[in-house]
């Protein structure tokens, strides 16, 4: 029997989802009003009666006191005014809760064989409009199906049997152009060239290649997983660069040859030494393709797969903290232009946030740290970037696997999500991608891994593994095909634990189920590493054996499914050659109009969305739990300013902390790629030492999000940030530590092509010595001077006073890295001294916004003159002066006493004594020109009002 | 004389368990912290302990409504045992989560009122920090009125009974800037009736709190310690000590 309870809002209870739903419909400009009423429930099978799932409903499935329910068969049709919509998981798509309903309901005696979550709306409005109702806001097709009227269900389907038949793939004879329709059809997104080194391949063994040997290249060889555009030649203006990765970041890093790094582009996260007994980790994973598809599915677990990249970092990280960074197309896009397919920027951004708000507070890792940057370049691809912070033992950050090591999977159970993730991560999206790549979003549930985090600590401390890696993108294949690569591994498929019937063995090899780790056990811990994960409710299981063949053999029930040489498989890719090259946009100078008043033009860019406050955001996000935190996100005397970066306490007890912050700039990209590269490495570094990291143990990570890299002009901006990256990584001594790049995010629909704009994040992990006397960046009291560190150059090109202006003028700002190493270290100095009461770093809307920023952050006014900013003297202008965004500059705040001793500290460096905090009662922002008139004088509660209106949601 | 000893309990989800156990042994107390499931098999384990904690997390998921699993658990298997742990003078401390569980679980308001937490008046999960004014002399746990600062961190904290009336007693209440109680959001984060933000039983011995007294231990995780200063300990350590000063 189908029973479906329908659970809703008690009488008098606000229906709080009924009434987002109407207010987002209204948000995307459907026709309306929508009356809305909202109720969830579950489908329940089994042999129990009505009345065994009413004591079922009373006892746990409903609340007692908010809510009301009604029981009826499945079929039977629910009475009431309005159309009744049910939306519900498709058959195969994770579905937690039901997963948690189902055991309950078990363990206290009903008799239940299955469980669905659905949620069910009554809906009146204009019907023409039903339907786009439930495909924007009510239903995701790509994981839900919705029903309208009577539910068709007398059953939950739950997959048919598997019949096993040994699948090969011909690939033999094939000509150029049959090899390009496998390739494609087969969803392999191969090169012609690769097809034809895998077709040589199997022409030498004399056979034909298994579906599950052609995916198992596929995967390995994909740009996903093998970086090899990266990692491929490129010529270059005449230059041949052999491997870019290589000679490039790899090569700063390894010429800078710092004793603190520990383990460096080797593991799922770089290592650096942190104190004499810890080490911590920091990985930055992007999840743009599955996000573009599904937001919440896909930055949920993008988040949970950087998490376990961590967990999988030596023999395995705590981790200890959370980012975010989101790049989307504007909020307000207008619905009627959205292109076939792409969803709204602002339900990819409502789905992205909660995504990593459900998965980082569920695993209780604080979310410390992150950034929003909206062009609308983004609007058919959106990036979401996911970093964690892992501690780890000191001596723990390296593993092995030995031939006769046990493969052991561990955690959550194999199913269909997810399959051909790898590929299509490496694939263009286009019109059809949510149809034909459905399957390739996965669906996450972050209380299996936290059980997995749970249990890989202690048998880390227990000593029960050899090596563990995680399973992200290519599932098994990659992750046994990775840690065998130098021994050899024989897996037998029918041993992983399938979440339903009906896998054939290639889905169970390639799934990219979530929270699975693989762990190498020496067979003497292996029943003790089982007999710990039972007492700990995670299920593990004996995949096969580690050998030392050389060969990756895969079984199903004893029958050979592949046999491929590792040495072909991580060896045999052919080099990707590629050619790049660079024609820089024509130089459009900065037209400066001389204004008697610029508050205006303030107030502007305070609510443009990258500068804008992002409360919405961060309150969403648990940024304390685990008792770290000593920086909040969000600081001031209102707890909601914006800090420049976060600070936590890696080891309980101890006062030496991390800094964690990030730069990342498209708008200098599409100028000069090579000055954005240098501008947000300095940008995430002097975030950093704003709040009292020492920039001498300061470690970054890049993640580039690019074009299409076959077309030359793109790959040249590419190789251009990546000669960025080297230069001033060597210049600043500042080593990069982990990477990692997604190419090809470029939409394509009727011939159209759209591609984001090059976007680097460098994400920073920076050690303060002492917590104790870190700074923030809000105004502590009337009366302090403010100085300005570091000189003004005309920099306006990709600034936000030129979107203000709607132009696009003037040159991206560059660095100058001698001068700014220099400031970074004394900065650091008179923060070690005390010296500094607040301090806080010049990014979007230069000098100005960052005054604005101190004073509403800390409630106090400024009074402050533009004749003592230190500039060039082409800066020397009122509009450059507040407005360029010329990197490696901070505001500080010193009180009076100090002023003297802050600037001999400083000495030949550009400083300036630019003003004073005026008093907080009817605080005002006033900044005088260059002839002394005001220049800028505005309400600091205005600035702030401005400033928080945009993502007000 | 001996140290107390306090017991923290984890399940699958729970995430605060670590703090708060580092809490209780800042406090003084002798903290141990076990599965759900080792107890649920051997009530009589909870003998031992002098103070029984539920700390804060997503217990399984929070799936079926937060706390409701672990709740249904602890009723199924293990009511008579806490009965004798809290007959004995035991004290019973949910912060967050465990809250949840305690209320879910019938343990509060307890003399058999029914009561939930509903989800936020805002309709969403929220951290943030709040001003709070505990009542002396109630409970073990809270022995001063000064008021404190602790974070929240939840979605579900809305207070609520089936006939409006807080149902126990009420001794932490989320106060404005002029420390008064207060339903005027954000000052109070999550729309609870009459401001509750944590309640007692009939004998003060079981305490279940919204706010995380454990994440304010030490002065540093204050968010405004450097405009402010650092004070000589964190404002929830006092929550810990007076507990373990209750049963030493």
């Amino acid at each position: 029997m189908l029973w479906h309870l329908l659970i809703e809002p008690a009488p008098g209870r606000v229906d709080g989802t009924g009434r987002q739903i109407a207010a987002d419909a209204a948000d995307l400009g459907l026709p309306g009003p929508w009356k809305v009423a909202a109720s969830r429930g579950f489908l329940v099978e089994g042999s129990l009666s009505r009345d065994d799932l009413d004591r079922a409903a009373r006892e746990v499935l409903a609340d007692p006191v908010v809510e009301v329910f009604t029981i009826r068969p499945s079929h039977e049709a629910v009475n009431g005014a309005g159309t009744l919509v049910h939306v519900l998981p498709k058959p195969g798509v994770t579905d937690p809760e039901a997963e948690s309903a189902l055991a309950l309901l078990r363990d206290i005696g009903f008799g239940v064989t299955g469980v669905r979550t659905i949620k069910s709306y009554r809906l009146e409005g204009p019907a023409d409009a039903l339907p786009r109702l439930i495909s924007r806001v009510l239903a995701n097709d790509a994981v839900e199906q919705a029903v309208v009227g009577t539910l068709p269900f007398e059953k939950l389907g739950q997959g048919r049997p598997y019949k096993f038949a040994r699948v090969e793939t011909p690939i033999r004879g094939l000509d150029d152009k049959a090899l390009m329709v496998l390739s494609k059809q087969g969803q392999l997104y191969l090169s012609l060239d690769e097809m034809k080194t895998i077709q040589a391949h199997f022409e030498e063994l004399g056979r034909e290649p298994t579906d599950a040997e052609l995916e198992t290249v596929a995967q390995t060889w994909s740009e996903h997983c093998s970086h090899k555009t990266l990692r491929g030649r490129v010529e270059f203006e005449g230059e041949v660069i052999d491997n870019l990765l290589k000679n490039t970041i790899f090569k700063a890093t390894t010429d800078l040859n710092l004793d603190w790094l520990v383990s460096v582009f080797a593991d799922n996260a770089g290592v650096v030494r942190f104190d004499d007994e810890f080490d911590v980790c920091f990985k930055v994973e992007t999840h743009n393709h599955p996000s573009a598809i599904d937001p919440y599915g896909g930055s949920n677990t993008g988040l949970g797969g950087v998490i376990r990249d961590a967990l999988g970092t030596g023999l395995g990280s705590k981790p200890i903290c959370n980012t975010d960074v989101f790049c989307v197309a504007p909020p307000d896009f207008p619905s009627s232009m959205l292109p076939t397919g792409v969803l709204h920027p602002k339900r990819v951004l409502k789905g992205v946030v909660a995504g990593v708000r459900d998965y980082g507070n569920r695993m209780g890792i604080p979310t410390v740290n992150g950034a929003l940057v909206v062009d609308p370049g983004y609007l058919a691809n959106p990036l979401v970037f996911c970093g964690t912070v892992g501690v780890i033992p000191r001596g723990m950050s390296t593993k092995s696997v030995l031939p006769g090591d046990r493969i052991v999977a561990l955690g959550g159970r194999t199913g269909r999500d997810g399959i051909h993730g790898a590929t299509f991560s490496s694939a263009e999206l286009t019109g059809e991608s949510e149809s034909l790549s459905g399957g390739a979003v996965q669906i996450g549930n972050a209380i299996t891994e936290k059980m997995v985090l749970d249990v890989i600590l202690q048998a880390r401390d227990a000593g029960l593994f050899r090596g563990i890696t995680d399973c992200g993108a290519g599932g098994f294949s990659s992750a046994v095909g990775e840690m065998g690569a130098e021994t050899g591994a024989v897996v037998d498929l029918e041993n992983a634990p399938l979440k339903y019937e009906g896998l054939s063995y290639t889905e169970i090899w390639i799934s990219e189920a979530q929270e699975r780790m693989v762990l190498a056990v020496p067979p003497d811990k292996w029943p003790e590493l089982k007999a710990l994960c039972d007492r700990e409710l995670v299920e593990a299981t004996d995949l096969g054996e580690f050998v030392d063949t050389g060969r990756l053999t895969l079984r199903y029930h004893g029958q050979i499914v592949g046999d491929l040489s590792m040495h072909f498989l991580h060896e045999g890719r052919p080099k990707v050659v590629r050619k790049a090259s660079f024609t820089p946009p024509p130089e459009r100078p900065a037209t400066l109009v001389d204004k008697d008043d610029y508050s205006s033009d303030l107030l502007t860019i305070m609510g443009l969305w990258d500068v804008a406050s992002k409360e919405w955001i961060v309150r969403q996000y648990d940024h304390e739990v685990q008792g770290r935190t000593v920086l909040n996100p969000l600081v001031g005397v209102e707890d909601d300013g914006p800090g420049d970066a976060s600070v936590i306490l890696p080891v309980r007890g101890s006062t030496r902390g991390l800094a964690i912050s990030c730069g990342i700039n498209p708008r200098y990209g599409r100028l000069d790629p090579y000055a954005m590269a240098a501008c947000v490495i300095d940008e995430a570094i002097r975030n950093c030492v704003a709040v009292g990291a020492d920039p001498s143990r300061i470690a970054i990570l890049d993640n580039f999000c690019w074009g299409n890299c076959e077309r030359p002009e793109t790959l040249g901006a590419l190789v251009l940030a990546a000669q960025a990256c080297h230069d001033i990584a060597i210049a600043y001594g500042t080593p990069f530590i982990s990477g990692k790049d997604s190419l090809n995010n470029e939409y394509t629909h009727e011939g159209q092509s759209l591609a984001i704009p090059p976007t680097l994040l460098i994400s920073a992990i920076g050690q303060v010595p002492d917590v104790r006397k870190c700074v923030t960046m809000d105004l502590k009291a009337e009366g302090n001077a403010i100085l300005l560190v570091g000189s003004t150059r005309l920099e306006l090109g990709g600034s936000h006073w030129m979107i203000s202006q709607g132009k696009d003028e003037g040159r991206a700002p560059s660095v100058n890295p001698a001068e700014a190493r220099a400031i970074f270290a004394k900065m650091h100095q008179a923060i070690g001294q005390g010296l500094i009461r607040s301090c806080h770093d010049l990014s979007e809307g230069g000098l100005a916004v960052g005054l604005a920023e101190m004073a509403l952050a800390g409630g106090f006014g400024v009074d402050a003159s533009l004749r003592d900013v230190p500039c060039d003297n082409d800066a020397a202008h009122d509009v450059a002066l507040l407005f360029s965004e010329t990197p490696s500059r901070f505001l500080i705040e010193v009180k009076p006493a100090d002023v003297r001793a802050i600037v001999d500290l400083f000495g030949e460096l550009p400083i300036g004594r630019i003003g004073e905090v005026t008093g907080s009662a009817d605080a005002r922002l006033v900044i005088r020109g260059l002839d002394g008139d005001s220049r800028i004088d505005a309400p600091v509660h205005s600035l702030k009002s401005a400033w928080q209106a945009p993502l007000r949601w | 004389m001996a140290t107390p000893r306090a017991l923290v309990l984890r399940a699958p989800g729970t995430n605060c368990n670590e703090e708060t156990a580092a809490a209780w042994e800042l406090a003084g107390a002798a903290v141990e912290t076990r599965r759900l499931g080792e107890i649920l098999e051997q009530p009589s384990t909870l003998d031992a302990y002098q103070i029984l904690t539920f700390p804060g997390g997503f217990s399984y998921g929070d799936d079926l409504g937060a706390g409701r699993i672990f709740a249904t658990r602890l009723g199924t298997t293990l009511k008579d045992a806490l009965h004798r742990f809290h007959d004995r003078g035991g004290l019973l401390l949910g912060i967050c989560n465990g809250f949840q569980i305690l209320v879910k679980a019938g343990l509060l308001p307890g003399e058999g009122g029914v009561a939930s937490l509903a989800h936020n008046a805002s309709g969403r999960f929220e951290s943030r920090w709040v001003k709070l004014l505990p009542t002396k002399g109630v409970t073990p746990f809270l022995t001063d009125d000064e008021p404190i600062e602790l974070p929240v961190a939840h979605g579900e904290g809305n207070y609520v009974t089936a006939n409006g009336t807080s149902g126990g007693n009420v001794v932490l209440k989320y106060v404005d800037a002029k420390n008064s109680p207060t339903e005027q959001y954000p000052a109070n984060p999550n729309g609870s009736k009459h401001a509750i933000a944590g309640l007692c039983d009939a004998t003060g011995r079981i305490f279940g709190l919204m706010p995380h007294p454990e994440r304010h231990v030490s002065p540093f995780h204050h968010p405004r310690w450097t405009r402010d200063g650092a004070k000589p300990e964190g404002d929830g350590l006092r929550i810990f000590r007076n507990a373990v000063a209750a049963v030493r």
